[in-house]
């Protein structure tokens, strides 16, 4: 299974944020999207990837961006790691069918039954302009998503030091 | 196999610095005073220190993980006013050393305890004189695709393994 390549429209999907919240990614048609596909809630370390990206907020919404996390835990799962963390980032729940959208995407891990760890950044059209997966046992960091946002924007920043 | 990180901004006079420029071995921290995995760190690199001496060079720098460490802002300030009386190596320590016991109400009499102008350090704080240092930080972090507290570079490539003694001091010494 390979993960999806630029160039290709980003398949639409709808689920759960909340247990009484739906988020479709074409919602956000307009503006860029992250998706931060991950394996599982409640990694163990406080600075995990999505811990990172919640700091990052700011930087993410100067490209008004919307930043968005799937794997395949359910509702409830989100809201309660969600809440420990302080996350702002909505948790979708790739929950029903199991890692129906990471498949989509090619990102799904049939042996472990989770996503991978998988970036993509998709323009305001829909279409994906960058995509990473990184080995599983590798923060990605944030420097790959900020780049392809800035080379969407069509500016390239001096590094600001 | 993906190539890991590298350091987008080399290690300059703006730096916090133990040990010399031309050591073979340069070892960069980003770190949160709050972190706990920072905290756990903190050993570990004195003992790199110790083992690796003048082969060895140690840069920290600020990453603070706001949203999830309420206090990571508060000290990162405190070290980088301690720094500015020269002193930012007593803070850092200190900070780390007494990690579980910090709140925002000790910053004063820890700042005496290391013998600071208390007067200075305060209006240092109040004025923000550290805010700057410390946003290049994260932004030189960010860049540098720092992923987490402690990230570690080793001559400019993010270390990606655990921040375990013999697993550093390994990659370290292959770098010599």
């Amino acid at each position: 299974m390979t993960a999806l390549k630029p160039g290709v429209q980003a398949p639409d999907f709808c689920l759960s944020t909340t247990p009484d919240q739906k988020v479709s990614l074409s919602e956000f048609r307009g503006q860029p999207v992250v998706l931060v596909f991950y394996p599982a809630d409640w990694s163990p370390v406080c600075s995990d990837q999505l811990a990172l990206y919640n700091e990052l907020m700011p930087e993410f919404s100067g490209f008004d961006a919307q930043i968005i996390g799937i794997s395949v835990d359910g509702v409830w799962c989100h809201l309660a790691f969600s809440k420990d963390r302080k996350l702002h980032i909505p948790l979708l729940a790739d929950f029903e069918p199991k890692g129906a959208v990471a498949r989509q995407y090619g990102v799904y891990r049939e042996k472990d039954g989770e996503s991978e760890r998988a970036l993509f950044v998709i323009d305001s059209d829909g279409v994906i302009r960058w995509s990473h997966v990184s080995p599983v046992g590798i923060n990605p960091g944030a420097d790959g998503i900020l780049k392809a946002l800035e080379a969407m924007a069509g500016v390239e920043k001096a590094v600001n030091v | 196999m993906d190539k890991s990180a590298t350091l987008t901004q080399p290690v300059t006079g703006r730096d916090h610095v133990e040990g010399s420029a031309d050591a073979p071995l340069t070892l960069v921290e980003y770190g949160d005073y709050q972190c706990p995995y920072c905290g756990a760190a903190y050993p570990i690199v004195k003992r790199l220190q110790k083992t690796l001496g003048k082969n060895l060079r140690f840069v920290f720098r600020n990453f603070p993980l706001t949203q999830a460490h309420p206090y990571a802002l508060i000290a990162a300030e405190a070290a980088e006013a301690a720094a500015l009386q020269g002193k930012f190596w007593e803070m850092h320590d200190l900070l780390f050393e007494q990690q579980t016991f910090f709140r925002p109400d000790v910053v004063s009499s820890w700042a005496q305890r290391i013998g600071l102008d208390l007067e200075k350090f305060g209006d240092d704080i109040k004025q923000g004189v550290a805010e700057n240092h410390i946003k290049e930080d994260r932004q030189s972090g960010i860049r540098s695709g720092v992923n987490g507290t402690p990230t570690f570079f080793i001559n400019g490539t993010r270390y990606d393994g655990s921040p375990d003694y013999n697993l550093l001091l390994a990659a370290l010494e292959s770098e010599l």
